[in-house]
């Protein structure tokens, strides 16, 4: 075990990835000597060289179509995408190339490309710097698209994304870099190393994980949230309802058999995420349960999350995001049934 | 037919005119001194071949046994003419319109009807042929073949001077393309990476309806200039000029030296695709003025000139295009759909439980309606 942030876990992922395969390849703008603007390739250009850590031009469509054209001649580029809102510019590469590949190529051509992108709000930026787009990439076939919440996760997730022979989205929790926690330094690598470790580092990588056990509501939540629902949930334990708190995790596949599984015990349940609940994750999850377990609700699922307005300026964002007030007064509306 | 801007004739690369004389060109000359009287009997083949085959296909979609044709019509000098001075190693990222160049690397063009008859979105495995699937998102690919490039230079493929070690990639696109961003974008990243990627542009001259002057007001070659790399401007109806233009870009992009943008200067003879209508927008002298200057009359000229093109050669041509056609014609309309179920096939390399969730549905739901099978 290793005491480390998140920001470090997700650097050590990656040099643990890149010291085992040597077309591990990093690419993006400003992860060489700067070490990134969040420093998560810190360290990395001065030990594996300009070959491996490149710092692109500033095009984000030229970084996302040059990693697959690098991924054809059988590299694995991991990219950084700087900031959230940046990422529309390879919007077009991501949706109608890297997605589609696999299955216009019909199975021929895999793209284990590795997206990148600090994502989400709180740290009190200016426009185009909070965002959570990750839906749009959920709802894109051919995508996978997770989200660490721990140290722990971070370290693993990074390392089975970039085994996997899919292009991934890995959306990384920008607030919650510096959060500090243990990490299992080994189980994951031993696990890429056995025989089938890649298919099973890519199924574990989909599915979501109980965090908090409880009876009365299931909390689901995923990346930046997490530690909100599980504050939320430790309050409600005060008033004397017990909130089950699942991390998706993942939210392309969305593991909704662990979510719909907890909900039939509960009866409530209460999704949050940043992004906006409009079209949001949630409402995708909020739906599967609905389809799945209808019978066993005990009250309308409710989501927490933005709303539909433009990301605000910082001094409006913590009235914008999700609070441990805002979950709790789901929490409250869903036990009044 | 004078032009200036985008339509410019000055600098243009040619060695023969459009009436099928020889000219010297200082440069170029002698990047195809090596060519024999067969080999540019070959490329007189491939370019008949070619056209032969688009009008098959063209037949085939109006009896509405494709859902749709691109023809490569007028381009067939350009096409081939770059295609013949490829290698194995060199690697081609095509746009969809490059059917010449698909003959060249070994891709059996009847198979390129897969993909129009709505049957599969990729028609051939771009590993066997270094011929990636044809990109219909218009300069998209030109990034792809710049990753590509930047790859091959990480392998040890550049600079070797041994070509059975050394390659590059080409990227195809039109005039049209241009004018988007990832272009702009491949070349920056080729620049300053040291990319070893041909950009080969076909200016045909229309965008579907919208002349190149809607695109650039300069020769489309000064964009490559603009990024720091050697660019030509050559006559894309001369076969002969294409393949010489080619192999000198080839060589120097192989050799290590970078990128290289060359302009070929063509005319679409066709329409955009059999949904476009061309009498909408251009007009027939313009048409009349391009069908003088045909990539194969002006080849058949040459070599009829000098007695390298035999009427028994010409028979087994037109008997090579019959069979062909005859043989699109039998295969296309055998062509059905295969299993649905196949839809679901290759979204992921690995199981995907959302995929795998539809999928199952869908097989019950399919199932339901058998009466032996269903509920």
């Amino acid at each position: 075990m290793a005491t480390m942030t998140m920001a470090g876990a997700i650097n050590a992922g990656m040099r643990a990835a890149m010291e085992r395969d040597p077309k591990v390849t990093l690419m993006g703008e400003d992860i060489g000597k700067l070490g990134g603007v969040f420093r998560v390739t810190d360290g990395l250009h001065k030990d594996f060289g300009d070959d491996r850590v490149m710092d692109s031009p500033l095009a984000e469509s030229g970084i996302v179509g040059t990693a697959i054209g690098m991924a054809m001649r059988g590299y694995s580029p991991v990219i950084e995408i700087q900031f959230d809102g940046f990422i529309f510019p390879a919007y077009n590469q991501i949706t109608t190339q890297l997605a589609k590949m696999h299955y216009r190529s019909r199975g021929m051509i895999n793209l284990p490309v590795v997206i990148r992108v600090p994502f989400a709000g709180g740290i009190g930026a200016v426009e185009h710097h909070s965002e959570s787009p990750e839906s749009l990439f959920a709802h894109t076939a051919g995508l996978r698209a997770v989200s660490p919440a721990s140290p722990q996760d971070a370290f693993d997730l990074i390392q089975q994304a970039i085994a996997c022979p899919d292009p991934v989205m890995f959306f990384e929790p920008k607030a919650r870099y510096w959060d500090k926690g243990e990490v299992d330094v080994e189980r994951v690598p031993a696990q890429l190393a056995s025989d089938g470790g890649v298919a099973a580092a890519t199924a574990e990588m989909g599915r979501a994980r109980v965090a908090r056990q409880g009876k009365d509501v299931t909390l689901i939540a995923y990346g930046p949230t997490m530690r909100l629902a599980l504050q939320a949930a430790e309050v409600a334990s005060k008033e004397g309802k017990s909130v089950e708190v699942i991390d998706l995790r993942s939210i392309s596949p969305m593991d909704s058999d662990t979510v719909v599984k907890s909900v039939k015990r509960t009866g409530r349940a209460v999704i949050v995420h940043e992004a906006p609940t409009n079209f949001g994750s949630g409402a995708e999850l909020s739906s599967r349960i609905t389809e799945q377990a209808f019978f066993h609700l005990h009250a309308p699922v409710l989501r927490v999350g933005g709303f539909s307005t433009p990301y605000p300026g910082a001094k409006f964002e913590h009235d914008y995001l999700p609070d441990v007030d805002r979950v709790l007064d789901a929490v409250d509306r869903v036990t009044r049934h | 037919m004078s032009a200036s801007g985008p339509l410019s004739t000055d600098g243009l690369v040619q060695v023969l005119t459009h009436t099928g004389e020889p000219v010297d060109h200082p440069t170029f000359s002698a990047y195809a001194a090596h060519l024999s009287a067969q080999e540019l009997r070959e490329m007189w083949r491939d370019m008949t071949i070619v056209r032969a085959f688009d009008l098959e296909a063209t037949s085939l979609q109006r009896q509405g046994e494709l859902g749709l044709w691109v023809q490569s019509w007028g381009q067939e000098g350009a096409q081939i003419g770059s295609g013949r001075a490829l290698n194995g190693n060199d690697y081609v990222f095509p746009s969809y319109r490059e059917h010449g160049v698909a003959h060249t690397r070994g891709v059996d063009l009847v198979e390129i009807l897969r993909i129009f008859r709505g049957l599969q979105h990729g028609a051939w495995d771009p590993r066997e042929h270094n011929f990636h699937l044809y990109t219909l998102v218009i300069g998209a690919h030109a990034l792809h073949a710049t990753g590509y490039a930047m790859g091959m230079s990480r392998d040890g493929m550049v600079g070797n001077g041994d070509p059975e070690r050394d390659g590059a990639t080409v990227a195809y696109f039109g005039d049209g393309a241009t004018s988007q961003g990832d272009i702009s974008e491949a070349l920056t990243f080729a620049s300053v990476y040291n990319a070893p990627v041909v950009f080969f542009c076909q200016n045909n001259q229309y965008a579907i309806s919208e002349s190149v002057i809607r695109q650039t007001r300069v020769p489309i070659a000064e964009r490559g200039k603009g990024a720091g790399m050697p660019s030509v401007r050559v006559d894309g109806n001369d076969v002969i000029a294409c393949y010489a233009v080619t192999q000198w870009a080839l060589d120097h992009a192989r050799s290590g030296k970078g990128p290289v943008f060359v302009e070929a200067l063509t005319y679409r003879m066709g329409a955009h695709t059999t949904s476009d209508d061309p009498s909408r927008y251009r007009d027939s002298a313009e048409e009349a003025f391009w069908a003088e200057r045909d990539p194969i009359a002006r080849l058949d000229a040459y070599l009829t000139a000098r007695g390298e093109l035999s009427d028994e050669y010409r028979g087994e041509v037109a008997a090579e295009a019959e069979e062909l056609g005859k043989r699109t014609r039998e295969t296309v309309k055998s062509w059905t759909r295969s299993d649905v179920m196949d839809m679901f096939n290759d979204v992921y390399a690995l199981p995907h439980s959302g995929v795998e969730a539809e999928r199952a549905w869908f097989e019950r739901y399919q199932r339901s309606f058998d009466v032996e099978g269903g509920n």
